[in-house]
């Protein structure tokens, strides 16, 4: 969930009311919006720097950080919070956004050269006229635009904005893509002119905008953004220019947002304009841009139109469980900035929906109706179901069979224990030589899953035995009094081609002994015990299960031998081979067993 | 015998007023005598007073002497009775203690004349010393004096001097029972234990360790909440599947499939296998559509599908991928409403901390049936968490992309004094559930939570790595009460 933090004074001042922390807090939770963090802006400075916690000044401004839902766009800076919270307390009406009816011949222009279709083929824009900043909505103008580039612009891939003082330009414009040599200008915060090549290069060293590099690196072109005189705007989705950059004292904003996905960049565009349209001169007015494709066919951004959705009343009190008025239900919807009146037609009432475009979270009609449980209150709701208890299956007798694999191993644990030794529960994951050169085992590529993307190589591979893992835990149990008695019930990953996804799991047993001597006889009796409680006995009925003299590297010679059970080898079990031991940092001898407990289902 | 002796000798007589002249009179070791008191005290058959005096021994150099004679006297009868003897002589005849010593001592006496040539002075001579010596060996007393010269001369030392007087105690007899240690089994045949008296157990002292098997304390919690499901009526969802696509791990719930939790940063995609080879094609075709242009009353996401991005493998981050394929199969025959569980493993690519691993158990529960509610799934949680000994709830917004509505669920922690988050749930979305087929009036709540987190809270572990792996301390697995969750 992304993180919002704002100075908490200013919130305040913009809900028009103070609040206490657990008052805030409390608002918060009802909205469905969590106070993560009380902090200072020097106190992050100084955990950044890991200095130490210094007393906090008095004057130092509190900061909030607030957690917001991962959709909700509309939430990530100040503005936008306070705006919904301000909407949710009922003091404030829902604000109609629109744009400016200006001729299309007045209209600023952006042309969209072909080329642009290998590398980012889509731009929108817009116009925030008569703005009026102050140094902190300046400071969320900038924030609004890292946060979504962090969020739904998924670190610039997929959307990437630029915003410039459009006094500084001259109409139309132009969004190009070009071979990086011929690109030159001089990048935001920096004084030198720079070719583009060069300031890819140049960036590598940047601990901030190295990580978007690679989005355009490998391509023949960059796309980049002309204005008439051929000044540069920006060069997508890496730096602006420091020509158009904007200031305190900019008063009309041209908004640009380059993309890999059309959708998202409109969400974006209207995500940006919808929040700083309250500081213009004609509040919640935008001036439109159109964008113009070389195919001749032209757009006209932002695209503030409300979505409607009609929802039947019967659905949102049915999917609630609470029953609530037609006019309640506008009334909770109107506190989640949704439009809504109620209209009948025959007995069946519905409610008409206006999703402004700063919703672009609401999807469907289930949306509408978890926004109508929200207003009400989730905690308000408990005290009717609790009431009327709850009605599921509504008195149908259930009859449940148990999972068989989970009952049986449940059985086969209690057993073991039964016979003394103790659980150990050992990670699925682990490194390839863990899981084979570990236990004097060869990787033939036949057997083991392999993960594409580990973090460490902890985490190479699904094991395909339960040994190495026990063999981990004596490892690093090695001052616990002999003799060791453990086992593990739990599942192994092998590769199986009959398998729709090409792996299958395999339930395993195995245990171990470990003490002044390997103890062989003791994993023999315990496998013969549980052979025993599953109902099979040795040697007398060799058609169902015998041990067989084997040859496993991870074992002693000699000392060793396969289970076999309906003529397969479903097990291996003998003393641990030495140079295994050695590899575990093992000093004392240990006897070992595993079992496929699968197959005796 | 010298128990004997002091039980019999007190049957007679009120006292034993010296241990010491005890001992002697009776021919008894005194130190066998003062242990034999010591035990018989213990337990109380008799009464035992300290008493002590100080006498005097005679010292390793006194010792010497006492048998040997003083070094003057040794001197003295060194010197032949008529004539002399040259010193160096003298000197050879003695040790060199004695001699240095003696010559002091003899010549101070005016025994010897103390020249180059050494004679006696008197005819005769009386070893006083080595006399004293041998009464003070003997015991016997003699005159301070006496005492003073010899512990000068550091012949004899004091001795603090132990002994007892000693009445009947409360538990007096003539014969002291015996007191066996533990019932046998010869006791048994011959009826002895009849005749025995049991030493009495100390209670203060720890019992012998039990040797036995322990379980797993993760899994005693987990077994705790499979019964807690199974009484609430829930069947369990087979998820012995580690290795899913990305299909029904993620796109089946419609998770758009550029949703952050489908990165590389969270999601363990595999190399081998790659990809999926089988999907239920009609079945992902409604998929495909309702992400890229909605249905089903909904908007979509509006954007590219990609078969290639859903066929790809990965491992479960999260048991909900067989969620949605039990629901996708309860959704091919004709609807029965179904109260589904799992309890076990997923993977997440997230750095590891003392709260965070690679892989944990997730509990998840669902509630599939016609117009469920809210209000339903409210009830639901109040059922099952009140079960886990968390009566008081809360519940707050949230997001979930295949949730609508979601709700985090609050608990208060009493001992935290706070609220503290227990677990996600919230009602399936019409976009999950209609494209599987399912009928339109069907609704699906569900919630989940980690097995991990209440089991180190009900443990009072702090540190997730001392739960689960290889680091964990065996001792510990060992020591871990039952779990009483659902009792």
């Amino acid at each position: 969930m992304p993180t919002v933090s704002v100075g908490r004074d200013r919130l305040f001042a913009a809900l028009g009311k103070t609040y206490t922390q657990e008052e805030f807090e409390d608002l918060c939770f009802r909205f469905g919006i969590e106070l993560d963090d009380v902090t200072t802006e020097k106190a992050i400075i100084r955990k950044e720097k890991h200095l130490e916690e210094e007393e906090a000044d008095e004057d130092e401004e509190v900061i909030y950080k607030i957690e917001v839902p991962a959709n909700r766009y509309d939430l990530l800076c100040l503005e936008g919070i306070a705006q919904a919270l301000r909407v949710f307390n009922g003091k404030q009406e829902i604000p109609t956004y629109k744009v400016a009816n200006i001729s299309r011949e007045s209209m600023i222009k952006m042309h969209v050269k072909p080329e642009t279709s290998s590398i980012r083929p889509y731009v929108v824009c817009a116009v925030l006229r008569g703005i009026t900043f102050d140094e902190g909505s300046y400071n969320s103008f900038i924030d609004l635009q890292d946060k979504l580039h962090q969020n739904i612009c998924r670190r610039r891939t997929l959307v990437a904005i630029g915003t410039h003082d459009l006094d500084t330009l001259h109409r139309p414009f132009t969004y190009e893509a070009l071979p990086p040599s011929n690109i030159n200008f001089v990048p935001l915060k920096q004084v030198k002119n720079f070719r583009a090549d060069e300031l890819m290069e140049f960036y590598k060293s940047d601990l901030k905008l190295k990580k978007f590099l690679h989005i355009i690196e490998n391509s023949p072109v960059y796309p980049v953004i002309y204005d008439h005189n051929r000044t540069v705007l920006s060069l997508p989705p890496i730096i602006n220019s420091a020509h158009s950059a904007i200031t305190l004292k900019t008063k009309n904003v041209f908004i640009e947002c380059t993309a890999t996905d059309l959708t998202k960049a409109k969400i974006v565009l209207n995500t940006v304009v919808t929040t700083f349209s309250e500081y213009c001169e004609r509040k919640f007015e935008i001036e439109p841009v159109e964008v113009i494709y070389s195919d001749g066919k032209s757009y006209t951004y932002p695209e503030l139109s409300v979505y409607n959705m009609g929802v039947s009343l019967s659905y949102i009190t049915g999917a609630i469980g609470v029953p609530l008025e037609a006019e309640k239900v506008t009334s909770l919807l109107n506190r989640m900035q949704l439009h809504a009146e109620q209209s009948v037609s025959g007995d069946r009432s519905t409610i008409n929906v206006s999703v402004p475009p700063t919703r672009s979270d609401v999807l469907h009609p289930c949306d509408v109706m978890e926004d109508v449980a929200i207003a009400y209150g989730y905690n308000n709701i408990k005290d009717i179901a609790v009431a009327k208890g709850y009605n599921i299956s509504k008195g149908r007798a259930v009859s449940l069979k148990p999972l068989r694999l989970e009952e049986f191993s449940h059985l086969i644990r209690l057993e073991m224990a039964m016979c003394g030794f103790t659980e150990v529960l050992s990670f699925i994951l682990c490194s390839l030589g863990d899981n084979f050169a570990m236990i004097n085992h060869e990787d033939d590529g036949s057997t083991a899953v392999i993960i594409e993307n580990p973090r460490s190589s902890e985490n190479e591979t699904a094991r395909t035995n339960l040994m190495s893992g026990i063999l981990k835990t004596v490892g690093q149990n090695k001052a616990h009094p002999k003799p060791i008695k453990i086992f593990e019930v739990g599942d192994v990953v092998l590769l199986d081609e009959t398998k729709d996804v090409g792996a299958t799991n395999r339930r395993q047993l195995a245990a171990l002994y470990c003490g002044a001597t390997a103890g062989y006889e003791i994993i023999h009796g315990l496998v013969e015990r549980i052979m025993q409680v599953i109902g099979l006995v040795p040697p007398d009925d060799i058609t169902t299960y015998y041990l067989k003299p084997s040859n496993e590297p991870e074992f002693l010679r000699g000392t060793q031998a396969s289970i076999v059970y309906k003529g397969k080898q479903v097990g291996t079990s003998g003393i641990v081979h030495p140079e295994v031991l050695s590899k575990f940092d093992i000093p004392d001898p240990c006897s070992y067993f595993e079992l496929n407990i699968q197959c005796f289902l | 015998m010298a128990e004997e002796a002091i039980l019999g000798y007190l049957a007679k007589n009120e006292e034993i007023a010296d241990s010491g002249e005890f001992a002697a009179k009776h021919g008894l070791d005194h130190d066998d005598v003062v242990n034999v008191i010591k035990s018989l005290h213990g337990f109380q058959y008799v009464d035992a007073q300290d008493i002590k005096r100080e006498t005097w021994v005679l010292t390793d150099e006194g010792n010497m002497y006492a048998a040997a004679g003083s070094p003057e006297g040794q001197l003295f009868f060194a010197v032949p009775a008529e004539g002399g003897i040259p010193r160096e002589e003298l000197q050879k005849k003695l040790s060199p203690l004695v001699f240095k010593i003696g010559c002091a001592q003899a010549a101070k006496n005016k025994w010897v004349d103390m020249g180059k040539q050494v004679s006696r002075k008197v005819k005769h001579v009386e070893d006083r010393v080595k006399d004293l010596l041998l009464q003070i060996k003997d015991g016997q007393v003699i005159d301070q004096d006496d005492i003073k010269a010899l512990k000068g001369r550091k012949l004899i030392a004091p001795q603090t001097w132990n002994g007892y007087s000693v009445k009947k105690g409360p538990s007096y007899a003539p014969q002291r029972k015996k007191f066996v240690a533990d019932l046998t089994r010869e006791m048994l045949q011959s009826g002895d234990w009849k005749n025995l008296e049991f030493k009495e157990y100390n209670f203060n002292a720890k019992g012998q360790p039990i040797e036995g098997g322990h379980l797993h304390p993760l899994n005693k919690v987990r077994h705790q909440l499979r019964m807690i499901f199974l009484q609430m009526g829930f069947e369990e969802m087979p998820t012995d599947r580690f290795v899913e696509s990305s299909f029904w791990n993620f796109d089946a719930l419609f998770q758009p499939q550029q949703h952050p939790a489908r990165d590389a940063h969270d999601t363990f995609y595999l190399k081998a296998p790659s990809t999926t080879k089988e999907l239920p094609e009609d079945y992902v075709e409604r998929v495909k559509r309702v992400h890229e242009s909605g249905g089903y009353g909904s908007r979509g996401y509006d954007y590219n599908w990609s078969r290639d991005e859903a066929n790809k493998n990965l491992l479960r981050t999260h048991t909900t991928a067989v969620s949605s394929r039990m629901l996708y199969m309860l959704a091919q025959k004709p609807f029965t409403p179904k109260r589904y569980f799992s309890i076990d493993r997923v993977f997440r690519n997230e750095a590891v901390d003392r709260t965070h691993l690679a892989e944990f158990h997730q509990i998840e529960g669902l509630i599939c049936d016609r117009g469920l509610t809210l209000g339903d799934l409210i009830g639901v949680l109040h059922d099952f968490f009140s079960r886990l000994g968390m009566a008081k709830l809360r519940f707050k917004p949230a997001y979930n992309p295949y949730t609508e509505p979601s709700m985090e669920i609050f608990s208060y922690h009493e001992g935290f004094g706070k609220w503290v988050e227990v677990g996600n749930s919230g009602m399936f979305r019409p976009e999950m559930l209609l494209p599987m087929g399912l009928p339109e009036d069907v609704r699906v709540i569900a919630w989940g939570l980690s097995l991990e987190r209440p089991t180190m809270i009900l443990y009072g572990i702090n540190n997730i790595r001392d739960l689960f792996g290889h680091k964990v301390d065996l001792g510990l697995i060992k020591i871990n009460p039952i779990c009483g969750l659902g009792v």
